[in-house]
């Protein structure tokens, strides 16, 4: 299995759009060497402008040059971005619709080494709450860097989430990248589960091992949280009568609780979520950190068991 | 000039005026602060700055940004002035479906030029508008008032730290320094002074001139546009200016005038203190 970086899939693709939109712009404060903006420096010393370690005012400026036309793209780790320039992204960026993308790296547990400090696990919590905001969460490098040129070409102002460490390649998501519109990846009928971001490759996984199970799984991948696909949730809440959803970032206000609103409004069904549950992570290697909270294939085949034994009994 | 000074000295008048009536029939809005930055945004759009009200959006005006966002009351009594919209609309402040919100929101109303009101939002909006110009080679100039409180913002160091980086000598800012914010007088709350050593030593070009003295202002920012440096100019201010019982009153920065209070502050504003 091929592993890639989610963030490279993004600065390749800012690179490739450095020569079609002129008017693209790339922002960073000073993590550039991780979000790997200073590959795009490199290309186009001209149109890349380090902030120094100033997220707020990054995120503000942002701002202003989309007023003056530019598409600027802004760069930094999910912690930063959300919480400690949470206000800016909300009233100078979401509020005002600024035609911003914010290319945002080192989220969820992933992030690894650095610990609790730097692993975002809140950020889809956060701008799922902002109005106006639309919020990408690519599989892996390949659909990263299409999320990026749908980002680009998207009036508005987008928030791209992505990760640091390598993650396996999926070739079942590449096909294409509409924002708003979830893939369907196996059409099964006794469960659902839906993921998003990098967690595709343990769902994948999941499924396979339920189908051994005599399970037919229907797997869907939520590469956008907003807007949300409701049409494809609520199909799967009517067919498969259960779902799962799997994300790594809490579970509090992220793609499960979105799922869980959806399902709760139209088509009630049991829900379980994968996904850190109410703590904060630790240093250690990321493929450890995933067993050790609960993020992996196993958790979600579990949860899928526990739903379709609740299913079984209900008349 | 004399003759225009003139001019502008009633048209201040009016907009005190303006000022009174919005925030009296809104029930809420920031009277004071409105009051003292009165002659600031006179001299700005009447004289100093280059714009078109029946063109907003013309590329090569100058901007003006109000990052201190809560004085909207002087910016939509002067925006309606100058007829980006209909003067009617000013009754409308603050009131479900109007385009005048509490704070400047640039999507909905003509002539406003950054969403602003979380202060140091506007300041940075503002810098990364003249960065742009600065790209394009564009020479229109950019105007920011922020507020003496809003100075104790982190983020406007930050900026501006990256206005002396990138060189952005296309902007002029004024602090509005009346010493007084929400709890009080801003050297108990937070000490700013000595604020122009301050902006000296983060690079920027720093005057220190007196806020009401239309002649004063003209003549700074004549000066400030040969600058190769950001500009910030000090202008001290008396918060309330105009009212004799909103003078300096730490009460009047969110204060509704009662009904007796609106009839003597127009009339003060009519006849003089």
């Amino acid at each position: 299995m091929e592993f890639k970086q989610t963030r490279q899939g993004y600065v390749d693709a800012l690179i490739e759009l450095g020569a079609e939109l002129p008017e693209l712009v790339v922002l960073d404060a000073d993590v550039g060497k991780a979000t790997l903006t200073l590959q795009f420096q490199e290309k186009y010393p001209d149109r890349f402008f380090n902030c120094g370690v100033q997220e707020q005012n990054m995120l503000a400026v942002a701002a202003g040059m989309s007023l003056a036309g530019k598409i600027p793209f802004a760069s930094t780790f999910g912690v930063f971005a959300t919480c400690r320039a949470g206000d800016q992204l909300r009233n100078a960026i979401a509020y005002p619709k600024a035609n911003v993308k914010l290319g945002i790296t080192h989220c969820g547990l992933s992030v690894g080494g650095d610990g609790a400090s730097h692993q975002s696990n809140e950020d889809i919590a956060i701008t799922r709450s902002f109005p106006n905001l639309t919020i990408l969460v690519p599989g892996d490098y390949q659909e990263a860097k299409l999320a990026t040129k749908a980002a680009a070409r998207h009036i508005g102002p987008v928030y791209l989430r992505l990760g640091r460490d390598k993650y396996p390649v999926v070739p079942e998501i590449h096909d294409s990248f509409e924002i708003g519109k979830a893939k369907l990846l196996k059409n099964g009928n006794d469960i659902t589960i839906i993921s998003t971001g990098i967690m595709i490759s343990e769902a994948l996984k999941a499924s396979g091992l339920l189908s051994q199970r005599g399970i037919s799984v229907r797997l869907i991948h939520m590469h956008t949280i907003k807007p949300l696909d409701r049409e494809i949730i609520i199909s799967a809440a009517k067919e498969t009568g259960g779902i799962v959803t799997v994300e790594e970032h809490s579970i509090i206000g992220g793609l499960g609780e979105a799922v869980a609103g959806v399902v709760a409004e139209t088509y009630p069904c049991p829900v379980q979520r994968v996904g850190m549950m109410d703590v904060f992570g630790e240093s250690g290697p990321a493929q450890e950190l995933f067993d050790k909270f609960g993020l992996r294939a196993s958790n979600i085949v579990e949860k899928a068991e526990m739903i379709n034994s609740v299913k079984n009994t209900i008349p | 000039m004399e003759d225009k000074l003139a001019v502008l000295k009633s048209k201040c008048i009016h907009i005190r005026r303006q000022i009174i009536k919005m925030v009296y029939n809104a029930r809420s809005g920031h009277i004071g602060g409105s009051l003292g930055s009165t002659e600031l945004l006179v001299a700005l759009y009447y004289h100093i700055m280059k714009h078109n009200p029946d063109d907003p959006e013309w590329p090569l005006r100058d901007r003006f940004i109000l990052s201190k966002g809560h004085c909207t009351p002087v910016l939509y009594a002067v925006l309606a002035d100058l007829g980006y919209f209909p003067e009617k609309d000013l009754l409308t402040f603050r009131r479900p479906g109007s385009h005048l919100q509490g704070h400047p929101y640039q999507p909905k109303t003509p002539g406003v030029e950054a969403t602003t009101g979380s202060l140091g939002i506007g300041f940075s909006t503002g810098l990364g508008m003249a960065l742009v110009a600065k790209m394009n080679g564009e020479d229109q100039r950019y105007f920011i008032i922020c507020g003496d409180g809003e100075l104790q913002e982190g983020q406007i160091w930050e900026a501006a730290m990256f206005a002396n980086k990138y060189k952005l000598n296309n902007v002029i800012a004024f602090v509005d320094r009346n010493y007084l914010q929400t709890d009080g007088n801003s050297e108990d709350i937070m000490p700013l002074d000595p604020l122009a050593e301050k902006w000296n030593s983060f690079g920027w070009a720093t005057y220190e001139i007196d806020g009401h003295n239309l002649e004063e202002i003209i003549n700074t920012v004549n000066d400030a546009d040969k600058s190769d440096r950001p500009v910030m100019i000090i202008a001290n201010t008396i918060k309330g200016k105009g009212v004799s019982f909103m003078e300096n009153a730490v009460g009047w920065h969110g204060g509704v005038p009662s009904e007796e209070e609106a009839a003597k502050s127009l009339k003060e504003l009519e006849n003089g203190i």
